[in-house]
């Protein structure tokens, strides 16, 4: 209850038209020489050209780092299905074209991409000179608390990565579970915090920071114990939906506005995630696109939310798990540089984010924390096919529904089409062991099983 | 006509959709032994009636193998021209063939009998040879229609539904394609069962091919283009028993010497069967397949992000009593009634029926359900079924006919064995026949285990089907040989 004061007040639109004033003046400052390759007339148009050398970069406070606006998630990397390994060409190829355009950020972590995400990025980075790109990676403990395991993760990343040094080093999502009995379990009762402070020291941590997602009052402790910690950056979910509707999304979470303000309040460094929500801010219901396009027709869809995360002059750098080069060339356009937003188009943003709060889609992210379900079911497939046809308007309410017999169909063929009938919210058995995972709080059986309901309901044509 | 029937029928068992029956399933229905085995006084009536007045017409154009054969027959006959002759009618081999039939299928072993019966024959198969290969078409539709975001495919399984009766639809097809490829009737003259029966009518049939003796030069054309062997111009007779009625001989006759008219308008002889051995010839065929078994892991500690844990395939159950659709009313008035046809088991979408390879009832349908279970919406085996051995009946119908009933195995439950809540069964059982009740008396907090109440449960097997546990469910269900209503 007292944590909810904290919202809605966080920032008035003056101050955030000061912090606009900021920001703009960082990004002139990093737009020296800079120009297309070509010196052609394209100016970021939609398909046009990547500009070389216009990467907006922000400076870290504490270390003085000069990191690139864009930063490199490496949770989504393109994947061979079929022989179940990272399609480490692509990753190259990716990472390659990232530097080439300013981006000098990658985030990965031990559990990302079936626990392959770490080797793929060391193998693409350790192709550059080491003092070319900064990388950050987490302990990501989540079953095994132990300090001997804990300590073993920490030490495995820089075998995969490497490296000798990790740039950022994150606690990797607290604020999951219980909350603070988690957080005590993870960091404090064994030791590992105190461990890498030492290791902060010994400067084999560069910067030491976390990643929070849930439980207010762990990120509240976590903070409240900076003068001790000194956390030199902090990485937050923050996105024009999560704004001001986190909390109403998910009772667990708290609106980016506080967890922005907080970080600001202290002047340390916001690192951003989620900032398109997996692409629930991409692909958007068909009412949505036309309102975005009829302001900005050249630009994507994407771009608006990057700009958004972006315009805030406490966030160092914004991190994008980009599979496709397309996601990468258009966030380069995005960044390159940055045209901050307007507080005219903050607040067109503002009740754009309304206007989807109508929409009662799923809040997964595709982040794929809750996977591998033991008992075989494909759960991300599953929300975001209920999801997609939400957003195409293929969710029939009932049989006299216009168009019900086309939307039926799209439905369940492309259900069978996107997930495997063994993999189907059928065969989830409310087991729950994927719900203490999921970093957006969704209770994933509950929802398995309202899908299975309206598909069931489908099938028998009792809607 | 004989091409529209042709194609139809075979339709019937390749269209997966459903949307053929609609339209075309009473193609099955007017097939003979069906119509007898369903009692359907009209059909058989119809079909006798037919006979009489036009000779064996059922044979060129309704019987879907005697197409067939005429297929292979007109593919051999391009490597060679006037190819046939007169043979003398094995009557002693067709009546016993005939006989045996009748008596097996009356004594029960309607099955085997069906071996010969050239309907379910050919439904083997289109079933186990043709629709494979149509699915595997439509798959291909379906992965470009999936690329371009179309709708229109959706992916089906292509399985092995029984392998012994898959075997008998190749052996089936290798001996009549080769002797019809060979010899054009062959079969229909000497084996099938129907094809004597039509026989023994169309002797007496009012239309028919006539020689008019006047006009005949003795060419031998048309003898030497009968599929059926049956015109002996030496004699200037025609075997009518044989005859199928097909017209090649009045086509080809260069001199109008034969027309399509009742005897005493012409003025000839007639035919009358003679003995001597035909060189009919047998071959065989053995097949062997593939099986692709799938891996699994059992439920492991969640270390990493992303993946699937494998998924082990189901093991088929011992049932006791073995399951049949509800329609098919039990075990007794099933076995009668059908010929192992397969229709049903093309058109079952829940991939549920399978022949089966007990003996006694060899081929003939049966239910499991480790690719699906027998959905509340669907009847379409019952709409299909041209024999009345699956009556048909209503989905309202459906939900009170009780086939069977569940039977729980706690050693198999994922609550005892891995320790979880699950629930999986109760929640999908359609007529509420399970309960979750914990385990320990007046302990509310133990964990839940199913209990099944057989008065409600029919048997349709959600719950054996989406239990969680692998390879054997933790739950079966179990045939009933007499179905019963709830």
């Amino acid at each position: 209850m007292e944590q909810k004061e904290h919202q809605h007040k966080g920032m008035g639109r003056r101050k955030f038209l000061k912090l606009l004033g900021a920001g703009a003046a960082a990004t002139s400052a990093a737009l020296y020489g800079c120009g297309t390759k070509s010196g052609s007339s394209v100016s970021g148009t939609g398909a046009g050209e990547v500009p070389e050398g216009g990467m907006t970069m922000r400076d870290n406070p504490t270390s003085g780092d000069k990191v690139s606006l864009l930063g490199f998630g490496m949770m989504r990397l393109p994947f061979r299905e079929k022989r179940g390994e990272i399609d480490q060409e692509m990753v190259n190829e990716l990472v390659d074209y990232a530097m080439a355009h300013g981006v000098n950020y990658f985030d990965t972590s031990p559990a990302y991409c079936r626990g392959l995400s770490e080797r793929a990025t060391g193998i693409a980075l350790s192709r550059h000179p080491r003092d070319s790109y900064f990388v950050a990676t987490k302990l990501s403990n989540f079953s095994n608390f132990t300090r001997e395991n804990s300590i073993a993760m920490y030490r495995k990343s820089f075998e995969e990565m490497q490296v000798d040094c990790i740039d950022y080093y994150l606690l990797h999502s607290v604020g999951g579970g219980d909350g603070m009995g988690l957080l005590n379990a993870r960091f404090f009762d064994n030791g590992m915090v105190d461990f890498l402070l030492k290791e902060r020291e010994a400067g084999r941590i560069r910067n030491l920071g976390f990643s929070y997602h849930g439980d207010i009052r762990v990120f509240d402790y976590l903070l409240s114990r900076h003068d001790e910690f000194k956390w030199d950056f902090v990485q937050i979910q923050l996105n024009y939906l999560d704004w001001r509707h986190a909390k109403q999304i998910n009772a667990n979470n708290t609106d980016a506005e506080y967890l922005y303000g907080e970080l600001a309040k202290r002047n340390i460094p916001a690192i951003i995630m989620e900032p398109l929500l997996g692409g629930r801010l991409s692909n958007v219901p068909d009412n949505i696109v036309a309102r975005l396009k009829q302001r900005e027709p050249a630009q994507s869809v994407a771009s608006w939310a990057f700009r958004f995360a972006g315009s805030f002059p406490g966030v160092l750098t914004v991190l994008s798990g980009m599979t496709r080069m397309e996601h990468l060339q258009d966030n380069l356009r995005t960044y390159s540089p940055l045209k901050p937003l307007s507080e005219e188009e903050f607040q067109f943003l503002i009740d754009t984010a309304k206007l989807m709060m109508e929409f009662d889609t799923i809040p997964c992210n595709d982040c794929k924390y809750c996977m591998p379900c033991p008992y075989g079911i494909d759960i991300p497939a599953i929300l975001l096919h209920y999801n997609k046809c939400l957003n195409e308007g293929n969710i029939p309410q009932s049989a006299q529904s216009e168009g019900y017999r086309k939307a039926r169909r799209i439905y369940l063929v492309g259900y069978d089409r996107s997930v495997p009938k063994l993999r189907q919210a059928d065969h989830c058995t409310g087991c729950g062991q994927c719900n203490p995972h999921c970093p957006q709080g969704i209770d994933i059986p509950k929802e398995l099983h309202r899908i299975d309901a309206y598909v069931e309901k489908l099938k028998q044509e009792t809607l | 006509m004989a091409a529209v029937f042709f194609v139809s029928v075979t339709m019937l068992f390749l269209d997966f959709a459903g949307v053929w029956h609609g339209w075309f399933g009473w193609m099955a229905k007017i097939q003979f032994v069906p119509a007898v085995l369903a009692l359907n006084v009209a059909v058989v009536a119809g079909l006798v009636l037919l006979t009489l007045l036009c000779g064996r017409v059922y044979c060129s154009v309704i019987c879907p193998l005697g197409v067939f054969q005429d297929v292979a027959s007109r593919l051999g006959g391009r490597f060679k021209k006037n190819r046939f002759r007169y043979s003398p009618a094995l009557s002693w081999l067709r009546y016993a063939v005939l006989v045996v039939f009748v008596v097996a299928s009356v004594a029960g072993f309607i099955s085997w009998a069906g071996l010969v019966e050239p309907y379910s024959a050919y439904g083997r198969m289109a079933s186990n040879l043709f629709a494979p290969l149509y699915r595997w078409g439509n798959n291909l539709l379906a992965y470009w229609a999936e690329r371009a975001d179309s709708y229109a495919f959706y992916e089906t399984d292509v399985w092995m539904k029984g392998l012994s009766t898959f075997v008998v639809a190749v052996a089936t097809f290798a001996v009549l394609a080769v002797l019809a490829w060979r010899n054009g009737r062959t079969y229909c003259n000497t084996i099938c069962p129907v094809g004597t029966v039509l026989g023994f009518l169309s002797r007496y049939a009012w239309l028919r091919p006539v020689i008019d003796t006047s006009k005949c030069v003795n060419c031998k054309l048309c003898e030497r283009n009968c599929k059926s062997s049956c015109i002996d111009i030496k004699a200037r007779r025609i075997d009518y028993s044989r005859c199928v009625a097909c017209m090649d001989c009045i086509a080809k006759c260069p001199k109008g010497a034969i027309r399509y008219a009742h005897p005493k308008t012409v003025g000839v002889q007639e035919a009358s069967s003679s003995r001597q051995p035909d060189g009919a010839r047998r071959s065989f065929l053995t097949v062997a397949s593939l099986f692709a078994v799938g891996t699994w892991v059992r439920a492991q500690e969640k270390k990493v992000d992303g993946g699937l844990a494998a998924i082990e395939e189901k093991k088929v159950p011992e049932r006791k009593v073995p399951l049949k659709p509800a329609g098919a009313k039990g075990l007794r008035h099933f076995t009668a009634h059908c010929t192992a046809c397969q229709l049903c088991v093309s058109a079952c979408p829940n991939g549920v029926l399978r022949p089966s390879s007990a003996l006694g009832t060899w081929m003939q349908p049966e239910m499991s359900y480790e690719r699906g279970y027998c959905r509340p919406e669907c009847v379409r085996c019952s709409e299909v079924c041209p024999t009345g051995a699956i009556r048909p009946i209503t989905v309202p119908d459906k939900s009170s006919v009780q086939i069977g009933h569940a039977v729980f195995h706690a050693e198999n439950c994922i609550v005892n064995t891995d320790g979880v809540e699950c629930g999986n069964c109760a929640r999908h059982c359609p007529s509420g026949a399970i309960l979750m009740v914990p385990s320990v008396a007046g302990k509310p907090d133990s964990p839940k285990l199913p209990v099944v109440n057989e008065e409600r449960c029919i048997g349709c097997g959600a719950c054996e089907h989406l239990c969680p546990a692998r390879p054997f469910s933790a739950i079966h269900v179990e045939g009933h040989e007499v179905h019963s209503l709830i």
